[in-house]
């Protein structure tokens, strides 16, 4: 009981239920690279806390200094001296040792379009441009049922039937490919972006960031531009999200 | 007396030196068809000495331009209060700012010599537009020049009934001081947001089209209240750093109180400086959204994160200060049972703010989330909850600084329960309002959702307008439960200090980077084409070393000018009408208000 009131116990002790919480309450997993990010916050957070008073510092200190000075901790000295550098070691073992899969790497999470594109010899604005087939109020369910069969057509199988990202090639790839359910994709972005991105596929996206890591073609060569409109209309009708609208100026 | 002389005349020499280019720019824009558009800097190329050059330039003149703004009003405020303590601080601070204005002057010198000798082109185009507006510059950095000057010197003879002037002049410096920064944002912002021009480039109408740009009075805002966080962080710096070389006690106090004020200050102004942020992202984005998508979501969309990780540590660091200051103050132990929840909070919002929309994963991992983004987590990487987690920080420090101010006093009002109880409830909805949009978020269009951003904040803003207007009065003439005891704070609460401004130091030159980077290959974007064997946008990683090389150089810079500040008092404050008054703390005798630790900044 009295060990439960030192305050480095305590530290340790938030520091590992931390640990725990994330490592294995997050499910599915959260990458290592967000687990040590949050690790580091809440060890600042512990850090913070023992210090922001100096009884509460000095009873956070007293076991480390007494274990580094105190005589009779010479074994306790002994058995930190072997086993931090053989951790040490194995921690940068684990870091330098070659794994047979590619590094992670920062990605953008959109590309920047373009204010215009080249589509079959035509120049379309991107820049404030809306879906023209909107227009047609009363040809709504046309456009979405041709727009889902040109989808089930072309992009099932990478996209899904349930247009998640888990379509039958989607292990094949990484990083995977775009999950249109996720309220952070096509909701967050106008219909005039979807039309580069299907229009142009992976050979156009811009310059910066890359080597770009897509496989996916560039549909120009294979749809119509009247095609692109009716599968992002159906992208947004099947997952039930609404396209991003232009801000209007002032 | 003599270094100040000196000091002067090199000012004024590189305002010449400026001058005699900007007279002479007509005659270079004539010869601009001869020569090259760009001429390579030896060495380490133009962009980096250009790169470097701005941001120490901005680093000093930001310092300048934000510490008067607050050293007038505490002048202002010891004047009122006949307060010694408040009359030497506003000296210590203009002293302090009076130490680099030259050094500003000269890097500003500096840039347009690298602008017009190995940018010519683009300088002549710049010159083209914007030619009006540099006599009117030159005309106000004579005004704040000469302003801050006899601001500085009449000190002593301006005091006493004639000190209304005094201040005035003061108060007069920042018109002019603030007036300067508009100008420059006009060219910045211009680069940025071109407006007023037909489509070969050329100026349409009048100037002024073309300084009213898209961002031009975002940057305003956003500039001027980053100014004030960043003296603020430069001052309390400069506090720390005379706190833990000072001998006495009474030093120790005086420095100890200083460093508290400048936190004081630049938290202040840093709780409403995300709102200024989004406010000037969202006009970037209405400007151009290809510009907007690059920044936020494209290739600087990493940026973001960093930036989350340096602002977290600033919050996280300026309530630490605080809660390691309660220390001293008598009557604080029955707050303390505050920090857990406090830090809580802020660490939650700290993981939240932090958490990347893209995660950094392994295919592994990629395909145990099930895709690129974590479907529980992925929740936390977009604006919805960022904005959630930084308006809950910003109420919580909000809470600790109201904790601080009433560590040791005792309301004697009757109606105190209830005012209390109206001051929670007010905290409690806010963070009710806060968190129910950021939540309601997900439910609706982007375009809605950016719109509830307004709420937060509006909500934010309401508790601490309502906190504010209750605990004000409810303190007045409370009963202390002790005085501070200034001088006594632990050592390492000196460090977070310069930790702070090294932090916001390195922030800003991230943020100069972010707004100059989203031009990419455009010296004015969509206008002039940057064709220099620089024209590639920098990754990160290599911005980053940039920044951190350009941060020393300005602390080294800074140190050097602390170093000054404390050399010349040596053996002349007695002699001077400024002698450092003693505060409470110290083994010296007490000074009235600071007997019961009362703050006028704080009243």
């Amino acid at each position: 009981m009295n060990l439960l009131r030192s305050r480095f116990v305590q530290a340790v002790l938030v520091l590992v239920v931390a640990f725990v919480f994330f490592r294995f309450g997050i499910r599915p997993p959260a990458p290592w690279s967000v687990l040590t990010l949050y690790m580091s916050i809440v060890l600042l957070a512990v850090l913070i806390y023992v210090s922001s008073d100096s009884d509460s510092w000095r009873e956070f200190m007293w076991p480390i200094r007494s274990t580094l000075v105190a005589p009779d901790k010479g074994l306790t000295r002994l058995v930190l001296l072997i086993v931090v550098p053989l951790l040490l070691g194995y921690y940068a073992y684990t870091q330098a040792a070659a794994k047979p899969q590619a590094p992670p790497e920062l990605r953008a999470v959109h590309p920047a379009p373009p204010a215009s594109l080249q589509f079959r010899g035509k120049e379309i604005q991107i820049t404030g441009l809306d879906n023209p087939l909107r227009r047609d109020q009363a040809g709504f369910k046309k456009h979405v049922a041709a727009g889902a069969e040109t989808y089930i057509r072309n992009c099932v199988y990478c996209h899904g039937d349930n247009l998640d990202g888990k379509g039958h090639f989607a292990y094949g790839f990484n990083p995977p490919p775009a999950n249109f359910q996720d309220p952070g994709t096509i909701a967050m972005l106008q219909e005039a972006f979807l039309f580069w991105r299907i229009a142009k596929g992976g050979p156009g996206l811009p310059k910066e960031s890359t080597p770009w890591n897509s496989v996916m073609p560039a549909w120009e060569d294979r749809l119509t531009e009247e095609q692109i409109w009716q599968v992002i209309m159906y992208l947004y009708d099947a997952t039930g999200q609404q396209p991003r609208r232009w801000e209007t100026a002032h | 007396m003599r270094r100040a002389v000196r000091r002067s005349a090199w000012a004024a020499l590189a305002v010449v030196a400026l001058l005699t280019l900007l007279s002479a720019l007509p005659a270079l824009a004539q010869d601009a068809a001869k020569e090259p558009a760009y001429r390579a800097f030896p060495l380490i190329g133009s962009r980096l000495a250009v790169w470097a050059v701005a941001q120490l330039h901005l680093n000093f003149a930001a310092f300048i331009l934000g510490v008067p703004i607050f050293a007038v009003i505490i002048e202002a405020i010891g004047w009122r209060n006949g307060e010694a303590q408040y009359d030497w601080l506003s000296h210590e601070l203009v002293k302090l700012t009076f130490a680099a204005f030259s050094t500003t002057a000269l890097l500003g010198a500096l840039l347009l010599f690298l602008f017009i000798g190995y940018y010519p082109k683009f300088w002549t185009y710049m010159t083209s537009i914007f030619f009006p507006t540099y006599g009117i510059y030159a005309a106000l950095f004579f005004a704040e020049t000469f302003t801050v000057y006899i601001w500085y010197y009449g000190w002593d003879w301006l005091s006493g009934p004639r000190k209304w002037i005094h201040v005035g002049l003061g108060v007069l410096s920042n018109l002019f001081g603030t007036a300067i920064l508009l100008v420059a944002n006009s060219w910045v912002t211009f680069m940025m947001s071109p407006a007023g021009i037909d489509d070969s480039g050329a100026l349409k109408g009048s100037v002024w089209a073309a300084i009213n740009n898209f961002t031009w009075m975002p940057i305003n805002i956003h500039r001027l209240i980053a100014n004030i966080v960043f003296g603020g962080t430069i001052c309390a710096a400069y506090a720390a750093f005379r706190f833990l070389g000072a001998t006495t006690d009474e030093e120790r106090a005086r420095y100890d109180w200083m460093g508290y004020i400048g936190n004081f200050v630049a938290l202040s102004a840093f709780i409403v400086l995300p709102f200024a942020g989004y406010y000037l992202g969202r006009e970037i984005y209405a400007f151009n959204q290809t510009m907007g998508i690059t920044m936020m979501g494209g290739f600087m969309s990493w940026l973001w994160i960093i930036q989350a990780i340096l602002i977290g540590v600033l919050f996280m660091g300026s309530n630490y200060y605080l809660w390691l200051g309660m220390e001293r103050i008598p009557g604080s132990e029955r707050y303390r049972r505050y920090v857990p929840m406090l830090i809580g909070i802020l660490a939650f919002g700290f993981m939240v703010w932090a958490t990347p929309r893209s995660m950094v994963i392994t295919l592994d991992e990629a395909r145990a989330m099930g895709g690129t983004h974590h479907p529980l987590l992925g929740f936390l990487g977009v604006m919805s909850a960022k904005n959630t987690a930084v308006n809950m920080m910003i109420l919580t420090t909000f809470l600790s600084f109201v904790l601080y101010r009433r560590a040791n006093r005792v309301s004697t009002k009757s109606w105190a329960p209830i005012g209390m109880a109206i001051q929670w409830a007010a905290l409690g909805v806010a963070a009710a309002i806060v968190i129910f949009f950021g939540v309601y978020g997900y439910f609706v269009e982007s375009l809605v959702r950016i719109g509830f951003s307004v709420y937060q904040v509006l909500a934010v803003l309401g508790a601490i307008f309502v906190v504010m207007a209750i605990d004000i009065p409810m303190f007045k003439g409370a009963r202390s439960t002790g005085a501070i005891r200034w001088g006594t704070i632990a050592a390492r609460s000196q460090y977070v200090l310069i930790l702070l401004a090294v932090t916001f130091t390195w922030l800003m030159g991230l943020m100069g980077f972010a707004r100059s980077g989203i031009r990419q290959h455009w010296h004015v974007y969509g206008v002039m084409r940057d064709n220099s064997v620089d024209a590639a946008t920098p990754a990160i990683g290599y911005a980053a070393n940039m920044i951190t090389l350009v941060t020393i150089a300005f602390f080294l810079l800074v140190l050097f000018i602390f170093w000054l500040g404390g050399l010349g008092e040596k053996g002349r404050a007695e002699a001077h009408g400024h002698a450092a008054p003693v505060i409470a703390g110290g083994s010296g005798p007490m000074s009235g208000e600071s007997r019961g630790g009362r703050n006028p900044l704080l009243k």
